[in-house]
């Protein structure tokens, strides 16, 4: 952290050392099915020195398109040049980021607890009640839960489960809807043509650069 | 594993006409039908299929054997660069691959279009750590633009298609296509061979914004003292005719990068010079007081802004390239015009306002006396002591009037090579930029002579870096061509010795080189040279070195401890920068 701190401060690090606020952000990627990719999309961050802090990648609502959903705390400078150097490999079609305000998000957790505590304890019992989990296994020696939320939310049942013997603890990278996102089904039907659409063949920043110009 | 695959391959549907071929054919074919005419590489156990292959298509395809995948793929830059054309390498697995990594390197940060095949272990073995096997495609993802391994022969006219695309379309760069051997041998129906112009998820370049070309437009033509920039993107682009009508018509002084030289002519009266750490005196101290900096095909390395947060805060600076991770990176842009400057110059020029901006320029030619004054006329028109490396390059361009292609290598010569050369022609100046590669001359140089037959080539090496691919000699030998090899002996590693007198007190820990008698090295490969160290001698030794039939190298025995200046230390502005 000091380091990249001090980078930035001589400004010839990738941010560019603009006095700009870090926070959470959430970077999507629609990609094509291939192997390796995910290699080509982590060294992005590696070579600069950028903690992934979560990742998931599945299958998208599209047959053969998956999506990565990527987050980590920076600049915005920083996450917009990132996304710029994602999109930019052949096989992403479109990379777009997000503050945790233009996204609803959910990370699941399982918790594994012996299965004599819970059922000696009621407290226990309020508390899952009251923490919105569910039990997904129930045996003799133990007991999983499973609750979803944000990072805080499933982090308090955490907090509450480790006197009661808790033996496991799961958390889920997270998955975020995007607000504003109209799905990525037209987009693609443009991507496959070879004449694309403005919106499709630009640079999705492209047009927060319409304040910019002053004369 | 392998029998079953064997076995797979004797049943041959006998109803169709389709032609039967191996993978290593369907590859060969691929290659002819994209207008390949040279490939230079290295034969290993893992790639001996289409070796093999390439044994029935000696007419078509001149196979260059060099001496080391290293020389290979610098072979294959240089004739990209030279030729415009996508330069193609053969290696294989293991060792033979991982001797590409550093030609990648340069190819990628240098966008230098570039297909390369290696061959990989059979695929049941993959991950078995089996002879010769590495992990190439991981190894090779940083230093690539697109990268995939093959397992199985279907799969390679397609492959192969795009991999040409993606080398050569949008900002080029290098493709690495790692096959294994199964895949190689493996026959399977051949229903020819198509080019690829669209991968649904590859947008080579981006639409280009007719606002953004307005809001150029009118910068440009309120500017008093507008200033452009330009890199190699207007040679890659094959833009340097609409580029030089933009300028023209706006009379924009520009100035190059080391990449971008040769664009234009040398000579032209609007080309101010070289940018950066070892460029001209004006183009870098008026890059901090023009108010309209117009970059092209440039992408702000830090050897050439110097200190960015005193780079050109005064200006509005408006940027035009073809790859969008590009813009904002390293300098905040106020209009960025994204787009193919084949496309968007024209667009621009038609907007800019004839001018004549006559004090401007005059600024220039000011700082270009004053550079004269004070280093350029003593480094290439000394009359007494040792010769200079500049002496040397100026009697070059005496005798080649800026026809020659020159490939440098890397350190003071490189530099000197630079600023000094003269260019007519585009696709001259052959060096490696980004990466800094030592011992790319002597092989880059062989490419580059393969890539532009009609033309002269010489390469310009230190002592130091020639000897880093020396053996390169080997290649020429066999194949004959004609490349002429100019040694700048200065028995130091030159660059770094500079630096070491300037930064570290003259601690030279070393840089002090020994080399062998580099005539006596080039006669026992067949080649004849020279080795001069007299100043009476140089226009003669040059003469004959450019007049002799076939490659020749000269020597000659330049100053030992001359210093590269003018020079933007590392760390201050390009404002701040240094004649002594
Ligand atoms: C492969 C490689 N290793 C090390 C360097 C660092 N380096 C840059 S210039 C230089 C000295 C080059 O010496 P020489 O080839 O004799 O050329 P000169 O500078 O004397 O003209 C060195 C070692 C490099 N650029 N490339």
């Amino acid at each position: 952290m000091d380091i990249k701190k001090a980078q930035a401060a001589s400004s010839l690090s990738f941010g560019e050392g603009r006095a700009e606020a870090k926070q959470e952000y959430n970077i999507t990627v629609y990609t094509e099915n291939q192997i390796g990719l995910l290699n080509r999309i982590a060294i992005i961050f590696t070579r600069r020195k950028i903690n992934i802090e979560s990742l998931n990648t599945s299958p998208s609502e599209i047959d053969s398109i998956h999506r990565f959903d990527i987050v980590l705390t920076e600049t915005e400078d920083v996450v917009r040049k990132l996304a710029r150097q994602i999109e930019k490999q052949v096989e992403v079609l479109k990379v777009y980021y997000h503050t945790n305000d233009e996204i609803i998000w959910q990370e699941m957790a399982l918790y594994k607890v012996p299965t004599d505590t819970i059922a000696e304890k009621v407290l226990v019992e309020r508390l899952l009640r009251e923490h919105g989990a569910r039990a997904v296994v129930i045996r003799k020696d133990y007991t999983v839960f499973e609750t979803t939320g944000h990072r805080t939310e499933t982090d308090n049942l955490l907090y509450a489960l480790q006197p009661f013997g808790l033996i496991e603890f799961v958390r889920s990278a997270r998955i975020a809807i995007i607000k504003s996102s109209e799905g990525f089904n037209r987009k693609l039907r443009e991507f496959e043509q070879l004449e694309p659409g403005q919106e499709v063949s630009e640079n999705e920043f492209l047009s927060k650069r319409d304040k910019v110009f002053t004369m | 594993m392998e029998i079953a695959q064997e076995e797979l391959l004797t049943i041959v549907p006998e109803t169709k006409k389709i032609k039967e071929v191996s993978g290593s054919v369907a590859l060969l074919e691929g290659l002819v039908a994209e207008g390949v005419d040279t490939i230079f590489g290295y034969p290993g156990g893992a790639i001996m299929p289409i070796y093999d292959a390439l044994y029935d298509y000696k007419e078509k395809l001149n196979h260059i054997l060099v001496r080391h995948e290293q020389g290979g793929i610098h072979a294959g830059q240089g004739y990209a660069r030279s030729s415009g054309k996508v330069g193609v390498v053969f290696a294989t697995s293991g060792p033979g691959a991982t001797n590409l990594i550093t030609g990648l390197a340069d190819a990628q940060i240098d966008s230098t279009p570039l297909v390369c095949i290696t061959g990989q272990v059979f695929a049941h073995l993959l991950g078995t750590d089996a002879f010769q096997e590495t992990d190439v495609i991981n190894i090779t993802t940083p230093v690539t633009k697109w990268n995939y391994q093959v397992t199985d022969a279907n799969e390679i006219p397609e492959v192969m298609a795009k991999a040409f695309h993606i080398a050569k379309s949008g900002r080029p760069g290098p493709v690495l296509i790692d096959i294994t051997k199964n895949a190689q041998i493996q026959k399977f129906n051949f229903e020819g061979y198509v080019k690829s112009n669209h991968i649904r998820s590859y947008r080579p370049k981006p639409i280009v914004r007719n606002e953004y070309i307005e809001q150029a437009a009118e910068l440009i033509n309120q500017a008093k003292k507008p200033f452009v920039i330009w890199g190699q993107g207007v040679i890659l682009g094959k833009a340097e005719k609409e580029f030089q009508a933009f300028i023209e018509k706006g009379n924009l002084p520009a100035a190059w990068t080391i990449l971008g030289v040769g664009a234009i002519p040398t000579d032209h009266e609007l080309n101010v010079g070289m940018l950066g750490m070892h460029g001209n005196y004006g183009p870098n101290v008026l890059t901090n007081e023009c108010d309209v900096l117009i970059a092209i095909g440039m992408r702000f390395d830090d050897r050439v802004t110097g200190r960015l947060d005193k780079y050109a805060k005064q200006a509005k600076i408006i940027h035009l390239d073809i790859d969008p991770a590009e813009i904002d990176k390293n300098v905040q842009t106020t209009v960025p015009v994204w787009g193919d400057c084949k496309e968007t110059l024209p667009l621009l020029t038609k907007l800019i306002e004839e001018k004549k901006h006559t004090e401007w320029l005059q600024k220039f030619k000011e700082y270009q006396q004053k550079e004269v004054k004070a280093v350029i006329d003593a480094e290439l028109n000394p009359t007494a002591g040792e010769m200079t490396m500049g002496e040397v390059i100026n009697q070059l361009n005496i005798l080649t009037q800026g026809e020659a292609i020159i490939v440098t290598d890397v350190g003071q010569h490189q530099m000197v090579a630079c600023r000094y050369a003269k260019f007519n022609k585009t696709r001259s100046n052959v060096t490696s930029g980004g990466l800094g590669t030592m011992g790319f001359a002597l092989p880059a140089a062989i490419g580059a002579k393969f890539g532009a037959q009609d033309r002269t080539v010489v390469a310009i090496a230190g002592d130091g870096g020639f000897q880093m691919t020396i053996q390169e000699l080997g290649t020429i030998m066999q194949c004959g061509i004609d490349v002429k090899i100019l040694v700048l002996n200065n028995r130091f590693l030159g660059m770094v010795r500079q630096w070491q007198e300037l930064f570290n007190e003259r601690r030279y820990s070393f840089v002090d080189i020994q080399s062998p008698d580099f005539v006596k090295v080039a006669s026992a490969y067949g080649i004849d040279g020279k080795c001069i160290s007299e100043r009476e001698e140089l226009q003669n030794a040059l003469k004959e070195m450019l007049e002799h039939k076939g490659s020749y190298l000269l020597e000659v025995m330049v100053t030992k401890e001359n210093n590269v200046f003018p020079m933007v230390p590392q760390g201050c502005s390009v404002s701040e920068i240094r004649l002594k």
